[in-house]
This record gives structure tokens, sequence and C-alpha cells, in this order.
């Protein structure tokens, strides 16, 4: 199963191909220090758009109602901080775009259109890559589908979420499953083999059955990719207040485990192969623009309370740093209109942090760590190592959790649903080893 | 009051507060803390001629739960022109003060804030004093205070005097009081002392003549009131009954005064009521204390005799060891002997406490002050013990009883790599805390540590707490045990041990049944004081735990006053938690020892996967095996995680099972999503359980977070 499951993903292969050259002009800079992460001449772009045009009763995410049209001022703000961010990182070329949320599709297609001329302007982006599109199903996002492809967008997801009209009211959404099938389908006749669709569970008063059976009807309608995300409680939500004061409850661990087990099992039966977590696609048609998280490359973040990695290259920098953007859109957008950015927050990565990332992150992936993947951020200390020598890791590799072979590290199918259980230990063992390493560098330093 | 949790009282709202200070009369080297305190106040007018009189007080205070009490003094100088020092006073300047304005200044400061609710005990000695011209005065005075926002701001600086009331050292100083011409020196002096340890200070009042008895106009009568009277009472001193907080809006003294006539047969006209807040009647205390306390009959001319009250250890000077002086007086270079080790020492030091340490050349009878004289070790400062002459045997005094740990763990380093730096904190602890027992101690799970004796509960996790707060330090805490007795039967043991009684301090040392003739537990006299609303309720709680009521009156319309016997084990985990929660705050306890008892205990093991937790070893009555051994299972069941892999949570009498629960393997532990700017948060949360991972302890492959053990620890009744 772990084999078919692994031989899929090797759809990437193309491009994780594509990637070498530039992991090969890269190597430089690893070489002259730690500190200096690879790929530091091209990134992805994640543009935040704040608004929604309700509050779903899960949803803690950096999401405003807006109370103007600020559309005009918004793209002005958009485009200056793209432009800023651009410069600073120096990049060359932009792997992938993805317009996130917040409601994206409420942006005017326009504004989409003006952020990709800004990073055509001053950074490279090939016509291949991928511009993917957050949606939301409601009848206007979907007429506006066919202009948002004209924009420049060539891959949409679409937020789903169920296809329970009864749970999508619960969960406060703004559209009914008539609307989600009519924009999936919509979505596919003008992106075929593009189109992500999420799907949750764990839903108030969801069972093992009814989920199965509701995931089944969204594959029959669905493309080649869905996301799959478990229901979280997040504190200050309605729904959070909900089910603590026991209006709503929702299915216990043991339950969601079984659902998404099950989840698993039935996508792999359709041909969705899991290369994430949450994440599976048919035909190879992963998501370009989250592989490059998992594989801890640069991105930059723009919009209110964005997130990105990147080295500041334009200010002599060669530090990746961990990087956000002022959260409430009004503040931000007078950032922007003062500054030409509304970063707030900078924090070096060290080397020890960014190999942390390449780990937690890379492990999500059902590829895992390649050895030579590591390496690039690693030189020195390879996997074996860090890990190899450890009891715990041995007794993860006994029971059949963690995978540790000449081809790197990875999750089993079972350890995959255990990955966070298993990260505090490796994190600790990286911790130690990095730690201990320049205990001895700067020893034989002294030297 | 929701801290006061390991005390063994209760207030049922916070308590006054009573007092405001002014600001700059605090002492910014006090240490503050909410404790009973057992005061020495000793008063002495040094004479010019023969015959002098002087008057020495011992109270012990317990100041508890109410008090957000801190030690805090005030100097109080009026210079006094054409005077000359006294020679007893060495440097000390010269002052007068109208009795009035330092009675003044003592209620302003909240003198009686002292007494909130507990009682104090009053040793003196007077020498009246006539014709001396005394007129040069020191008012160095020090209390106990409630003042709300000095609290706040001196408590903040240690957490655990705020959290548990700890034992905290207090000042020793000298008062002068003015009473129709005649002027008493009142050397008020602080013993460590504390609610769980009173009996540490029991024989010593033997030598004092009399007690206030502090009880809240409010609250009325506390367990610990009562206790602290018998013990002045068998002491067979004068007994001054003060109602405080008379201000308070609820204050009821009527009552109070009827429940000590009832209780303590002091007829309610001896009753002092005052406001120390206010000031009201403070004055009439002194008065009385003057006038009923009989005078006592120290001289100079006498050997040198003085008891040892206090000692601290100083990096520098090593002990430097309080004294009050019955007899004769000590000079710099005398060289003295102490009764308890039979050793001698030099004098290089001595001084009066105003608080502040006064070097002095002299120390006369009555007098109270510091002595450094080469002592290394604090254990050579014996609190209790005697000091005399070289030349001059003296009758030692009875001493008191060396301070006997009732409740003992086992402590080791969280990393067996923390050991030393954990040796050297617990060495730091217990320089200043000689009540502490250490034995080192090792487990084959645990590695190298110590097993601990405390003089009760509180005193345990004050401990525990001072040593993560102050020390930073990571450590297991085993469960805590009282000392159990064994009579062995077997003759290779009795030859082994050399005795027949044996005291088992370490589950893992209990001897098996088939060599013992007879098991015994440490046994105390609890009492409690509880509105009768709780009556139902508090009995079936304490026939739970195997306790044997002796005793039952109403102190009042609605007020019982109970006597239970309890064995120990069955109160040093949360049984004053359970009291106060189910009493809404109400009841107050209070306890005593009270011998040994046979007892037909056993040790049950509690096994993760088939190994023995070491530290959840327990000696349990045998009626109790079953519950205990299933309830251990079921909190601890509820307190470890569930894990990559099943559980199994057993408790064991030798090799047979008795309980046993399951904690189920999880099947799931991942965010479901993880994208560019879920990074930084998931990072945050993974690191978080990597620290917390470093601070678990591992049972075979099992984790189990510290709290597990807490939580596991404390009993619940159903």
């Amino acid at each position: 199963m772990l084999r078919t499951c692994l031989t899929a993903v090797r759809g990437p292969a193309v491009c994780v191909g594509r990637c070498f050259s530039s992991e090969v002009s890269g190597a430089d800079s690893t070489l002259a220090g730690f500190s200096s992460p690879p790929f530091s001449t091209e990134a992805s772009l994640y543009v935040h758009w704040p608004y929604c045009l309700k509050r779903c009763s899960y949803c803690n995410f950096n999401k405003y109602i807006p109370r103007s049209d600020n559309q005009d001022v918004m793209l002005e703000c958009l485009q200056r901080e793209t432009e800023t961010l651009l410069k600073l990182s120096q990049v060359s070329r932009i792997t992938s775009v993805f317009f996130g949320g917040g409601t994206p599709s409420l942006a005017r297609p326009s504004t989409i259109a003006a952020v990709l001329q800004t990073v055509t302007r001053h950074a490279g982006l090939s016509e291949e890559a991928e511009v993917t599109l957050e949606v939301n199903p409601t009848p206007v996002g979907s007429s506006k589908l066919e202009d948002f492809l004209h924009a420049g967008v060539n891959r949409f997801s679409i937020g789903v979420q169920s296809l329970r009209d009864d749970d999508l009211k619960v969960l406060g959404r703004d559209h009914n499953s008539q609307h989600a099938l009519q924009t999936v389908a919509e979505a596919r006749r003008l992106c075929p083999g593009r189109v992500s669709v999420d799907v949750m569970f764990g839903r108030p008063g969801q069972s093992v059955a009814s989920w199965e059976l509701e995931l089944d009807e969204l594959l029959s309608v669905c493309d080649d990719h869905v996301s799959l995300y478990q229901l979280t409680l997040e504190r200050g939500t309605q729904l959070f207040r909900q089910v603590q004061k026991g209006q709503l409850s929702v299915p216990s661990d043991d339950i969601t485990a079984v659902m998404y087990d099950s989840a698993r099992r039935i996508l792999q039966k359709r041909g969705y192969l899991q290369y994430e977590v949450s994440n599976f696609a048919r035909n190879g048609a992963i998501s370009q623009h989250n592989m490059s998280y998992w594989k801890a490359s640069q991105y930059l973040g723009v919009g209110p309370g964005a997130h990105g990695r990147f080295v500041p290259r334009g200010e002599g920098y060669v530090c990746r740093e961990a990087r956000t953007q002022t959260l409430e859109p009004d503040v931000w957008l007078r950032e922007v209109q003062q500054r030409s950015h509304g970063t707030r927050r900078r924090i070096p990565l060290t080397h020890l942090g960014l190999l942390e990332e390449v780990l937690v992150m890379g492990l999500r992936l059902t590829d895992g760590i390649t050895h030579q993947h590591w390496q690039l951020f690693s030189p020195r200390a390879d996997l074996y190592q860090i890990l190899s020598s450890s009891s715990e890791v041995q007794d993860l590799q006994q029971t059949g959790l963690l995978i540790l072979d000449d081809r790197g590290l990875r999750c089993s199918w079972q350890g995959l649903a255990l990955l966070d259980s298993m990260l505090p230990t490796l994190l600790l063992l990286l911790e130690a080893y990095i730690t201990q390493g320049l205990d001895n560098n700067s020893g034989s330093l002294q030297l | 009051m929701g801290e006061a949790r390991t005390q063994f009282f209760t207030t049922p709202a916070t308590a006054g507060n009573s007092s405001s200070l002014s600001p700059g009369s605090i002492s910014e080297t006090a240490d503050y803390g909410l404790y009973l305190a057992p005061f020495f106040l000793n008063t002495h007018l040094p004479s010019a001629h023969g015959s002098s009189s002087c008057l020495s007080i011992i109270m012990s205070i317990r100041s508890p739960h109410s008090c957000r009490a801190f030690i805090r003094h005030i100097v109080c100088r009026t210079r006094t022109n054409g005077l000359s020092p006294i020679p007893n006073f060495g440097s000390i300047a010269q002052f007068t003060i109208p009795a009035i304005s330092g009675l003044s200044i003592l209620t302003k400061c909240g003198l009686l804030c002292i007494f909130v609710s507990g009682s104090m005990l009053v040793h003196y000695h007077i020498h009246t004093h006539g014709s001396h011209k005394y007129s040069s005065h020191c008012l160095v005075f020090t209390g106990a205070i409630a003042t709300t926002d000095k609290n706040k701001q001196v408590l903040d600086k240690l957490q655990v005097e705020r959290e548990r009331g700890i034992t905290v050292k207090a000042q020793t100083a000298s008062l002068f009081y003015k009473y129709q011409g005649q002027t008493y020196l009142l050397n008020l002096i602080d013993t460590p002392g504390h609610v769980d340890f009173s009996y540490e200070v029991s024989r010593s009042i033997s030598a004092c003549q009399g007690v206030l008895l502090i009880v809240d106009a409010n609250q009325g009568i506390q367990a610990q009131t009562v206790a602290n009277f018998y013990l002045a009472f068998e002491a067979q001193l004068t007994i001054i009954p003060v109602i405080n907080k008379i201000d308070l809006k609820n204050a009821d003294p009527e009552r109070v005064e009827k429940q000590i006539e009832k209780v303590f047969d002091i007829p309610t006209e001896e009753c002092i009521r005052i406001s120390a807040k206010l000031g009201t009647n403070v004055e009439q205390v002194l008065q009385e204390v003057v006038k009923r306390l009989p005078p006592p009959t120290f001289k100079k001319e006498d050997p040198f005799k003085a008891l040892v009250f206090d000692s601290n250890f100083d990096h520098y000077r090593g002990v430097v060891a309080n004294i009050a002086l019955f007899g004769g007086y000590l000079s710099k270079g005398d060289r003295i002997i102490s009764a308890y080790l039979g050793k001698s020492y030099e004098v290089n030091e001595l001084g009066l406490l105003r608080p502040d340490e006064h070097p002095t050349d002299r120390l006369y009878a009555g007098q109270v002050g510091y002595v450094i004289a080469g002592m290394k070790e604090v254990k050579e400062a014996q609190i209790g013990d005697t000091l005399y002459h070289q030349k001059h045997l003296v009758e030692a005094f009875p001493g008191f009883k060396p301070a006997k740990a009732m409740v003992f763990a086992g402590m080791y380093p969280m990393d067996q790599s923390d050991y030393s730096a954990l040796r050297s904190a617990v060495e730091k602890l217990t320089l200043n805390d000689s009540s502490v027992t250490v034995q080192r101690d090792s487990s084959l799970a645990l590695g190298a540590g110590w097993r601990l004796g405390f003089l009760g509960l509180l005193h345990m996790e004050v401990f525990n707490q001072r040593l993560e707060q102050e020390y930073n330090a990571s450590v297991i805490v085993t469960a805590p045990t009282v000392p159990y007795k064994a009579i062995l039967s077997s003759a290779k043991l009795i030859k082994e041990h050399g005795k027949e009684e044996i005291t088992i301090v370490n589950p893992a040392q209990f001897p098996d049944r088939s060599v013992v003739k007879e098991y015994l537990e440490p046994m105390v006299m609890g009492t409690i004081i509880t509105p009768d609303d709780y009556i139902g309720k508090i009995m079936s709680i304490c026939l739970n735990r195997r306790a044997v009521q002796k005793n039952m009156v109403y102190i009042d319309d609605h007020r019982v006053m109970m006597k239970y016997l309890f064995p120990l084990n069955e109160i040093v985990v949360d049984f004053y938690d359970l009291l106060k929660s189910m009493s809404s705050g109400y009841a107050s306890f209070d306890y005593e020892d009270a011998g040994y008892q046979a007892a037909h205990v056993i040790k049950m093991d509690i096994l993760l996967n088939g190994k023995p937790v070491e530290e959840l070893t327990t000696i349990v009555h045998k009626d109790r095996a079953y519950s205990a051994g299933k309830a251990m299972c079921e909190r601890l069941q509820d307190a470890i995680p569930r894990q990559m892999f099943e559980i199994a949570v057993q408790a064991a009498i030798g090799s047979k099972v008795i309980a046993r629960e399951t904690i189920k393997a999880y099947k799931k532990n991942v965010l479901a999503k993880c994208y560019g700017g879920d990074i930084t948060r998931k990072m945050k949360l993974l690191k978080k359980q990597a620290e917390g991972k470093k601070k678990m302890r591992y049972v075979g492959t099992v984790q189990v977070p510290k709290d597990a053990f807490i939580n596991v620890l404390k009993r619940k009744d159903k």
C-alpha cells in the first residue's frame, strides 16, 4: 500500500527535477555557511485577502467583514507590498502563487491580474507556474471563475467543506451543497485537472457512516485533488462556545481517528493518493504551491497577517527570516501606504530553527525527507547521524511507525497519523545533535 | 483565599487586612510570611542598682491564613538632652518616647494584626523599676501586619510565601513601654514555627508566664486557637484573651467572648476587645500585660544562662544564634558551652537586635540578642539549647523537642546530571531549616536522590516549591508517607537492626509480614471547629479516614468543636483541602501528635505495563487497599495521556493484582492542516511539547508527566 502511494507521488518528480537546477545554484550559498539556506533565488508567493462576507462559526483565521468597498486601495497595497518584498528577497523567479484568505474570490479578477502582473514585472513567473485561488462556492464566486481564469489563475481550490446543508448552516457557511456542486462543475470546466476541493470531517453530530457516504458522493463529482481537514475547535469561535455549552457535540478523538483512516482508504480506492497528511491527488495533480511549504522552500507572504520565509538579500542578509505582516487590514493598508510594506515581525531563523522546520514540514509528506533534500539544508549532519543511535527512534522503527532507510526519513501509513507524537522526540534529537555539534565546532576553533 | 489550601485552618473570608502602613516604615530586608510565629518578648530594664526588674514575654503567634502578614519594624527615635548612654545598650542611640506616642505608633502600624485570629503566648519577667533615670528609651517594634497593598508588593517577591504561608524568620527587636511612671523594656523575639509544628515550642514556654490569646471577632475561635491555648494552658501561663478586628462589619465580639468562656473557661470580662486597625484599646493590652503577669526573677548576678531560640546561617560568619538571657551576663571573648552538645565556643561577637544587629560588648539577664561563636553548622545552635559559662555549670532548660519529621518523601533530580546542582540547592535550603531531615537514598528508576523528612505536608510542599522557584530545580517527589513502625519477630532481623522496633520511612524498605510481629502507624489528635451545618458531612469524611471521634461540643449556638483521633496517613495528603471545600471554607483544622497505634498495614505497588513505579509504592491499611488501589489506577488513567500504545495500569500487593485500568492507545494525533501561515504556530506548539517531554518521567516506555504523580497522590473521597 505504501509502495503504491509512494510511486504515485512520483508525480511531482517533474517538479523536483525542474527545481534541481536551482538547487545546484543554491548550493554555493549552502556551502558558504550554516545559516544560508538553499533556493534563495526563487520563492513562492502567498497573497492574503482578508475579507469575508460572513464569519464561519469555526474559523479563527485572520479575516474581516469589510465595512466599505476598498478594493482599489487593497489592489494598490497588495501590488506595492508584493513589489517591496520581491525586491527585498531579490528572487529571480516566483515558482507559484496562492491567493488565500479570507475569501479571495471576493476580490475583483482585475486585482488578481494586477498582482500577477507585478510579479511578472519584478521577477520571473513562468507560464506553467501554478496560480491557485481559494473559492467560496457561492453563486457569485462561481460566476467570476472565468474572469479569474483570464486574470491568470490556473488552479481553483474550492471550500466545499460539506455536502450536508444542515451542517453547512452549523458551520456558518454562506453556501449550500447545490452551490458547491455547481461551482465545482464550473471550475472543472474551466481548469480541468486543476481543481481541488476542501472537505471537513469531525463535524458536530457526524457519524462515521454518514462521513463515508458523503465522501463517496463528493468523490464522484470532484476533480483530481482533495484536501481533507478535521474540524478543530478553536478558542474564541462561536462553535467552540457552542460545544463548550453543550449545545453541540463533536465526535470523540477515537471516532475522528476512524474517520480519518476510512477517508484515507476510500480516497486511495478511488485513485486519490495521499501525498501529505491532509492532501490527496489523482493523476499527479498535487499542489505545487503547498508542496513548497513542505519542502521548506522560500515563500513571500503578502497581505494582512501573511507569513513568509525568505532571505532578505536586498538588505544584505544571508539568513532566512520568518516574517509576519501586520494583522489588521486597516493598519496594514496604512503601513503599506507609508512604508511600502506591512511587515510586523521578523525573526531570523537559526540553523537549528530552519532544520526543525525542514523536519516538521517534510515528515508530513508521504515521501518524507530524502537524504538529498536534508543535505541541502544540513550538509554536515545527515539523518542517520542525528537519529539512528536513539533507542526511541529504534522503537518507532520497530513498531513500524517511522522509516529511516537509504531513501530518507518518512512515516509509515500508521505513522503518518501519529506524526505529531513522534515529532517532539525527533526535534529533541535534532536539537541535541546540532547544539552538541556547535559545541564541538567552537571547541575545535579554540584549538 | 484559594491559595490557602495547604494551611491547616480555614478562613471563610479573606482576613481583614486591617492595617495600613506608611510606606517608609517597611523593612526592606525582612522576610514576610503568614504563619505561626512563636514570639519571645522579653522586657528588661537594666538596673543601675542591684535590684532591677525586667519583663520578658514569649509570644507564640499564630497568624495563619489571614496573615497576609509580614514582619516589619519601626524605629522611633527621640533624642533627649543631657543623658548619657546606658551601659547595657552600648552604642544604641538615646531615645525618649512617651508611652502613649509609642502606642500610637504601634497602633497605626497594626501591632495587633500580629494576633489576627491567632494566639499569642506571652512569657515575661518583670522588673519594676522606680527611680532610674532611664530617660533613654528605644522603641523597636516588630510585628506581623496585614496590609493589602504592601503585601502584594512584598509577597510577590517570594511566591511560595504568599501561596503557602511558610515559615519565615521574623525580626527580633526591643520595645519600651512606660506605665505608671515605670518603663518596661519589651524584647520582642520571634522563634521559627508553624502550625504544623507548634509542639516544637511547647516545652520552651514552660519557662514563660503569660499568653495573649488573639481571636478574630469575626471568625471566632479556630482550631489552631484551641491548640495554642492548650500549649499555654498546660504550661500554666497567664492567658489574656484579646478579641481583634472589632471594627469589622460582621464582628461579633460578644459571641466570641462567650466561645472563649465556654471553651477555655475564661470569664468574658477578662477579654479585651480591640481593633488593631483603628487602635482601639491597644494600650489596654499592654497595660494588662504589665498588670496581670507575674514578674520574672532573673538577676545579672546569677551565673550566665541563655536559651537559644533561633539560629541563622551566614555564609561569612557561620551560625548566628539568637539567645535570651535568663541569668547573668555574657561578654565578648567569654567561653561558653552548649548544653546539648557539650561543645565549647568562644564568643566572637554579640549584640542586640533592633531588629538589625547592633554589636555590643555585653548582654545582660533579661535581654535578648545574638551571638556568634564560631559555630559551623546550624545543628550546633540547637533551638531550645542552653548556653552557659564554662566556669558555671547551670541546669539546662528542658529544651525544645527536636523537630520530629512526620511526613517523608523521596526526592530525585529529574535528570541525574542535575544531581549535584540539586544537592547544593537542598543543602542551601536546609541550612536555614534544620527541621528538614535529609537522608541519601537511591532507586533503580530514579537514580540518586534523598529521602527527606518534613514536619508536615505543608512544610514539604513549601520546601519543594522553594526548590523549584528559588533554585529552578526540577525534581521528582515521591508519595508522601508517614513513618510507620514495625515490631520485628525475626531474631535475625532484630539482631541486624539492633532493636526490635524499627521505623519505616521508605515504603521500599517495608519489612515483610512474615518477619513482623506487629505494624504500628502514627496517630494524631485532630481538632475541627465548624458551623454545625457541616457536621454530617465532616463526620462522614472522618469516618472514611478511619478516624475515631473522641469528643464533640458546641462552642456557641451553631459552632461545634470536634476531636478525632486520626491515623496521620489519612490526613497527610488532602484532608484539609477536602474539609475546607465541603464546609465552604468555614471549618478549621489542627492536629497534634498522638503517638502510635497497631494497624494492619501492607505495601502496595503500582505497575505500568508491568513495570513498578517506585514513586507510587505506598503503605496502606489493609481495609483501604482495594479502594486505594482502584482510586490510584483510575487517577493514573486520567493523569497519563494516551500514548502510541496501550498502557495497563495496575495496583498489586505482592504478586497479586488487585485493580487494573487500561489507557487505550490513540490512533491519530496530527493536526489536519499545515501550510505556510501555520508553521510558526505549529513549531511553537511542538517545541513546547518537546520541552515538556524533557521533563517527562519514563516508566519502561510509558511517558508519565510529572503532574501525574502529584494528581495521583491526591486522595479524593467519592
